[in-house]
């Protein structure tokens, strides 16, 4: 019995005050492996990033943790007890809580309510010690919030405080804080610090899960990347520069001989011709921060950043997909108004969006539908193509970009993703954008039909037509792009080309501010 | 060789009940059988003469083509709704009210016992659809920008219309001498149908005609099934919403029309009572999803004929009509219940192994 403990220590390394131990947890969904063998390990009185882009497995692991999932194998022990979770309501009785970007709780019942709701032994109550209860609480954490106070009077941050709360008083020893900064201002993001070093000081072990990286400096003390399902390691905050960790978190590695050495895109704009598309301050109410930026006919851009840092948000503000707040914009030279799509698609500016199945698909439509749809709209309400028009262009594009369906009658949910990725992409070909803006067009989708639409890239940009391309493969952007805007923490932090192109230099840009973080340190 | 032929057939039956025409279809052949085993009287079409003194075709067929057609007609309007909205209006009886109840302000100008008409019929009913167009707006605005529940939204109106109605005319009852008036939910003097039934017909021309000639089905149809990729796709989701509550509007002011015809005159509280569930039940016995997206016309009218078959059968074994809406419950239920998700996902699994077994 003394030994086994003993050689878990020893497997630790340190094992001061281990609150939480996740050992080996394997999750398999049908046609993906999400969690490979991960380990995961929280101390008591700390603050834990959990780090990884997309597909990653840091949710999963979350929800394997909070009892959404059910682990396939593995163990998950607290204070040393192997515990069995299986449902949330087995994860709280284990004393672990979740704190979810988007408030969970009632608004329209009053703070204390929400403290002690589906808490309560039976059916009487005594409100008066609850509330003086609540009040209590509220008090020792300094949060600014009365008990009796109704919940949707308070600030978001205020809310997520007293979620914070709620979790604390239910003796939890395990804090999950998913993604909580992402509706909050700097100051409530400041607040929010505050309230999550207290708790580390009484011995909480925290969770922390967020995009920003600036965030992540600011407040853990230990980082944890995740890559494809897999642990890539744990990281004491002082020995992983920024740096690293973007490294770590796109797998590659920093001083890749090969592509310092490796072949770029370049791209030289003809002289006295204004950009085909050009945007000065431009903001929308998606939080991003006002940003510059251009494109020249037959170039290919990119937006480039990790996962949640606006490079998505940038393109929709192009496209007028989110309520553009500020900014102006020209085409060719010529100011013009962008503020729905379809302002974006008489001006001759394509999105084919990041979420296929949310934004881009109408699954129930026929794959000729989908085809048709934009330049349908284009055309009017009052001309529809005819039955021979819209067969020829589904036919053609059929073709041309080799999309496998059955006919172009079959609804459009019952094709693979790749295809339903080209009849997107070939949507908007049928518009004939002069700018076209592709948002993450090979996620999630075969590497044959990946190769292809770079190919197509290429040659469209030799046609003449602008790209901007996104993608969260490093490698596919720089093979693709002559020239990089990279972004952090919804800021646009700077613009590569030529043999700036590489990895390092990529991932050194996203990483950025490394002094300005010791210093406020 | 058998074999083959068996699978030939089960494949099929499995074709046939995938069709959208196989659920109405299947309705109307077991209501006609019932009703050719229990009594085959009750196809039975004569010739009388009504009170005007016309020669007319009447019998049970010719009421449920009758009454059918206004039917038919809202249903045209509630699969536009349903499609876009995926939701449906409840408010059709209270505004048939309110139209009909215009109209006759229209033609009597406020006076209830006039014996001439106070404006040519067609303006009176052009007026009438640009109330209920705007009351179909009203419905539609609240449930396009407020993004409230379509029978939420509609509930107001539910409520509220039939007071509309009657503070439209006083509450008094106007009556019109006029016979032309009369024509139109009536028989025409020399065509022994019914003219609603050429109503309807019409209103199916001009919505077949709409649907080729415009892009009205894929705007619709793609709101209702993805509303963020329409919008990035151009279209405006709130504006078509609203589009399909006026046309639903339009439809409600020819039934408003029809209706007071037949009386010449209205009764607030009783006229189109009712109808609501009944469009809404056409729709669904269509074998259209309540929950919008994909639309067929066709089968919506199919569906709205059939309703008034089964009224018309219930009515025959002397059920009161009060009783009606329990009986219709039953074929609600089967409805929803059939095309919920979870049954048809069990269905197919049992073609699936039915399948596999044949194959084996």
């Amino acid at each position: 019995m003394y030994a086994i403990l003993e050689k878990q220590e020893v497997d630790l390394g340190v094992s001061e005050n281990v609150v939480l131990k996740m050992r080996n947890i394997h999750k398999r969904f049908p046609g993906v492996y999400a969690l490979q063998g991960v380990d995961f390990t929280l101390r008591q009185g700390e603050i834990h990033a959990l780090m990884g882009e997309n597909g990653a497995g840091k949710s999963t692991l979350i929800k394997v943790l909070t009892g959404v999932y059910t682990k396939d194998e593995g163990e998950i022990s607290i204070d040393d007890q192997v515990v069995a979770i299986h449902s949330p309501q087995q994860a709280q009785n284990a004393g672990i809580s979740t704190v979810y970007q988007e408030i969970t709780l009632c608004p329209n019942l009053s703070v204390a309510e929400n403290m002690y709701i589906g808490r309560t032994a039976g059916i009487r109550q005594n409100w008066k010690k609850v509330n003086a209860d609540a009040d209590k609480i509220l008090q020792s954490l300094d949060i600014p919030a009365k008990a009796t106070q109704q919940l949707s009077s308070c600030s978001i941050a205020v809310q997520q405080m007293v979620a914070i709360a709620r979790a604390v008083d239910m003796d939890c020893k395990v804090l999950i804080l998913d993604e909580p900064t992402s509706s909050l201002d700097e100051q409530e993001v400041a607040k929010l610090f505050k309230l999550m070093r207290d708790l580390k000081a009484r011995g909480v072990g925290i969770i922390f899960v967020t995009h920003f990286l600036d965030q992540v400096y600011e407040v853990c003390d230990r980082i944890t990347v995740m890559r494809d399902g897999q642990l890539v390691g744990e990281y004491v905050i002082e020995d992983l520069p920024r740096v690293q960790l973007v490294s770590k978190m796109l797998g590659k590695e920093l001083n890749d001989m090969d592509d310092i050495s490796g072949e770029y895109q370049t791209y030289k704009p003809k002289e006295g011709e204004a950009p085909v598309f050009e945007a000065q301050g431009l903001a929308s109410d998606s939080g991003i921060k006002p940003f510059d930026f251009h494109i020249n006919k037959g170039e290919v851009n990119g937006f480039t950043g990790l996962l949640g840092s606006g490079r998505s948000e940038c393109v929709r503000a192009i496209f007028g997909a989110d309520r553009v707040t500020r900014g102006s914009v020209k085409m060719n030279g010529k100011p013009v108004k962008i503020s729905k799509p379809i302002d974006a698609m008489r001006n001759g500016i394509a999105y084919l969006p990041e979420d296929r199945k949310v934004d881009g698909i109408v699954g129930d439509l026929s794959v000729r539908d989908n085809l048709i749809l934009a330049a349908q709209v284009l055309k009017g309400f009052m001309k529809p193509f005819s039955k021979a028009e819209a067969n020829k262009f589904a036919e053609e594009y059929i073709k041309l970009l080799s999309i496998k369906t059955a006919s172009a009658d079959t609804p459009i949910k019952s094709l693979s993703g790749g295809n339903q990725q080209k009849v997107i992409v070939a949507r908007w070909l049928l518009t004939h954008p002069e700018y076209l803006i592709l948002d993450e067009p090979t996620r999630g989708i075969d590497v044959g039909t990946k190769t292809d639409i770079q190919k197509l890239v290429l040659k469209l940009a030799s046609e003449g037509m602008s790209v901007t391309f996104i993608s969260s493969e490093l490698d596919e952007m720089l093979r693709t792009c002559s020239r990089l805007i990279v972004m952090r923490d919804l800021n646009v932090v700077g613009e590569l080309t030529g043999a700036d192109m590489n990895q390092s230099k990529v991932m050194s840009t996203i990483a950025g501010g490394e002094k300005k973080n010791a210093e406020s340190k | 060789m058998q074999n083959q032929n068996k699978s030939g057939f089960s494949a099929f039956l499995g074709k046939l009940v995938r069709q959208q025409y196989f659920i109405p279809l299947t309705a109307l052949v077991l209501l006609a059988l019932f009703n050719l085993i229990a009594d085959p009287a009750f196809f039975k079409i004569s010739i009388t003469t009504n009170s005007a003194g016309n020669a007319v075709l009447s019998g049970t067929p010719i009421t449920i083509l009758d009454y059918g057609s206004e039917l038919a007609i809202l249903a045209i309007g509630m699969t536009l709704v349903t499609s876009a909205s995926k939701g449906q209006d409840i408010s059709v009886g209270a505004a048939v009210a309110i139209a009909g109840s215009f109209i006759l302000r229209m033609l009597c100008g406020g006076d209830s016992s006039s014996t001439t008409l106070h404006m040519p019929i067609i303006c009176a009913f052009l007026l009438g659809c640009v109330v209920a167009m705007l009351f179909g707006a009203f419905n539609g605005v609240l449930v396009a920008f407020f993004k409230i529940q379509p029978m939420i939204a509609t509930l107001i109106l539910y409520t509220a219309g039939r007071s509309i109605a009657a503070w439209f005319n006083n509450n008094e009852l106007p009556i019109i001498k006029d016979t032309t008036f009369s024509y139109i939910g009536g028989f025409i003097p020399g065509i022994p149908i019914p003219t609603p039934f050429f109503i309807a017909v019409l209103c199916m021309i001009v919505i077949t005609l709409v649907l080729k000639f415009t892009n009205l089905r894929l705007y619709t149809e793609a709101v209702g099934i993805n509303e963020n990729s329409a919008r990035l796709n151009g279209l405006n989701p709130a504006a078509i919403k609203i589009l399909s509550f006026v046309l639903l509007g339009l439809c409600v002011a020819v039934v408003g029309l029809i209706k007071v015809s037949r009386v010449s005159s209205i009764n607030y509280s009783v006229i189109a009572k009712d109808i609501e569930m009944d469009a809404i039940l056409a729709v669904a016995l269509g074998g259209n999803s309540l929950s919008g997206g994909k639309f067929n016309m066709a089968t919506s009218i199919m569906g709205a004929y059939i309703i008034q078959f089964l009224t018309q059968t219930l009515y025959k074994y002397k059920v009161p009509s009060e009783a009606l809406p329990a009986y219709k419950a039953v074929v609600v239920i089967l409805l929803v219940v059939m095309s919920a998700p979870t049954v048809r996902e069990y269905f197919s699994n049992l073609m699936k192994k039915i399948k596999v077994k044949e194959a084996a």
